[in-house]
């Protein structure tokens, strides 16, 4: 092994040492809480897309005709829909399979075996061809036979206009929460410098240059940036399984199997590079400003 | 191997700690440095290892102008000279052993060499029995030995001992500077300061004395 890896494995070695203590971990402790807050708005941001897109996003309207209508002016209706420029797809729901989707939600199979008689009207779902779909809903209103129009993709968009909003939020949360990461472990650093002054001025005295004196507290701010980034995908772990206890129930009653996923693989790796670069660079910050001040005397 | 030309220090508050200083050590020599305290001595010490940098004139260490280094050059400059100073500055938070590893870890060196180098240097001062004692325990004259062994273990080609035998017995401060005598034997430049007269009169090796921060 040349000198040069041996002493690299002497600085890691010696930094692990300082890390596997109470103060290293409870340093670690503290940057994984912080980094947990955006690691884990990301991770529910995600879950709450993959909910969003199964509902449509394609511009969609909801046609109700009248209970009473007879199915000669659904058909009329159809073929007024499908001539239309501004419609791309129709699609007709009779009443008969609309009950069918109904009764296989949960509870619902009782309530509508209790009914005797099919209380829906016949519908049909429109794709529009482009998303102005206010006029055009307006317009179709106005068919004969339509009893209530449903433009029903808006929510949709509304809620990717907040999924946005949630990740600008989590943006600005991460990047201060990540000066708040780089400030601790400046002073994390700067109190290891401090306790080691004398085995410092000593070595310097005996002629260790400053890349021999760094080398561990760069490992040092590397490894508590990173031991902060396990930490924190433990926590989001572990918060993401407690909420998944009352997601799970909440989903089933709507008939879903939805549950609040962890952060994909990549995610997660980008975290722990992000809090390890974070650490290494408030060591840099801690050793340049508060090495120099250490020379034998 | 070490040469003073006028050099001079004057500290910011006014105090002239040498004036017009010049000297020249051969290689292989064995001089001494005797002067009263505050004569100067510590501080025409640190000037050879760079601690201190001359107000004027030249240091020159092994053909380099110490007082042009550039800082990331002063390293290097150290690891060729053993420094033995009054406070030892040994480390306490580690053994004998580690005390005299220190030198050698930070030239990469493989672990088994280090230590067999670390082992002789010890017993040339004769502290190898003590290896794993913590420096705490040892005796006024063994924390010197153990300073000397320290400054020695990476064999440089000078030494530098600033009032090694201050604070030592009569019989300690001998056994120490026979120590220093034997690395001289083996060709180590020796330059050491005191102010016990009686002891270096008895070595017979050049005086130089320091007053009132001129060498006269």
């Amino acid at each position: 092994m040349t000198g040069w890896l041996r002493q690299h494995r002497a600085a890691l070695r010696t930094a692990l040492q300082r890390l596997w203590r109470p103060s290293g971990l409870a340093s670690a402790l503290v940057i994984g809480i912080a980094v947990s807050l955006p690691a884990g708005g990301y991770a529910l941001l995600e879950s709450l897309r993959a909910l969003a897109g199964r509902a449509t996003l394609e511009p969609q309207i909801s046609l109700f005709l009248r209970p009473e209508a007879k199915r000669a002016e659904a058909d009329a209706l159809g073929r007024a829909l499908r001539a239309d420029p501004r419609v791309s797809k129709v699609r007709f729901v009779p009443r008969e399979d609309a009950l069918k989707q109904l009764s296989a939600v949960e509870g619902m199979g009782e309530v509508i075996a209790s009914l005797g008689r099919n209380p829906l009207p016949d519908a049909f779902v429109v794709t529009a061809s482009e998303h102005a779909l206010e006029p055009l809903a307006a317009d179709l209103a106005k068919l004969p036979g339509v009893a209530h129009v449903q433009a029903d993709s808006a929510w949709a968009r509304r809620l990717g206009a907040l999924e946005r909003l949630g990740r600008l939020g989590l943006w600005l949360l991460a990047a201060l929460l990540g000066a708040g990461l780089v400030a601790v472990i400046f002073n994390t650093i700067r109190l290891q410098i401090l306790t080691q002054r004398e085995e410092i001025e000593v070595s310097k005295l005996i002629g260790a240059t400053d890349a021999f004196i760094r080398r561990p507290f760069y490992y040092l701010g590397l490894l508590q940036g990173a031991a902060g980034g396990v930490f924190a995908l433990a926590i989001v772990a572990g918060l993401l399984a407690a909420l998944n206890i009352e997601v799970r129930s909440l989903a089933e009653s709507y008939g879903s199997s939805f549950r609040l996923a962890f952060l994909p693989a990549a995610g997660a790796g980008i975290v722990l590079a992000v809090a390890a670069g974070l650490g290494w660079l408030g060591a840099h910050l801690s050793v340049s400003r508060h090495l120099r001040e250490i020379e034998p005397r | 191997m070490v040469s003073f030309s006028a050099v001079a220090k004057r500290y910011p508050g006014g105090k002239t700690a040498l004036e017009s200083v010049s000297f020249a050590l051969a290689a292989g020599e064995l001089a001494f440095l005797i002067g009263r305290s505050g004569a100067g001595k510590s501080t025409l010490l640190k000037l050879i290892p760079a601690i201190e940098r001359p107000t004027s004139g030249a240091v020159i260490v092994s053909g380099q102008n110490v007082g042009a280094l550039q800082r990331a050059a002063i390293p290097y400059l150290r690891r060729n000279i053993g420094l033995v100073f009054q406070d030892q500055k040994l480390l306490y938070d580690r053994s004998v052993f580690d005390n005299v590893m220190l030198p050698l870890s930070l030239t990469g060196q493989p672990p088994q060499e280090a230590a067999r180098r670390a082992r002789a240097a010890l017993d040339k001062v004769g502290l190898l029995a003590r290896e794993k004692s913590n420096p705490i325990e040892l005796s006024g004259g063994e924390q010197q030995r153990l300073a000397i062994a320290r400054a020695v273990v990476n064999r440089p080609a000078l030494l530098i001992a600033d009032e090694p035998t201050a604070n030592l017995d009569a019989e300690s401060a001998a056994k120490v500077l026979d120590i220093f005598v034997a690395f001289n034997q083996v060709g180590v430049t020796v330059l050491i300061a005191t102010h016990d007269l009686a002891l270096v009169e008895r070595f017979g090796k050049r005086v130089l004395h320091l007053a009132e921060g001129r060498l006269g």
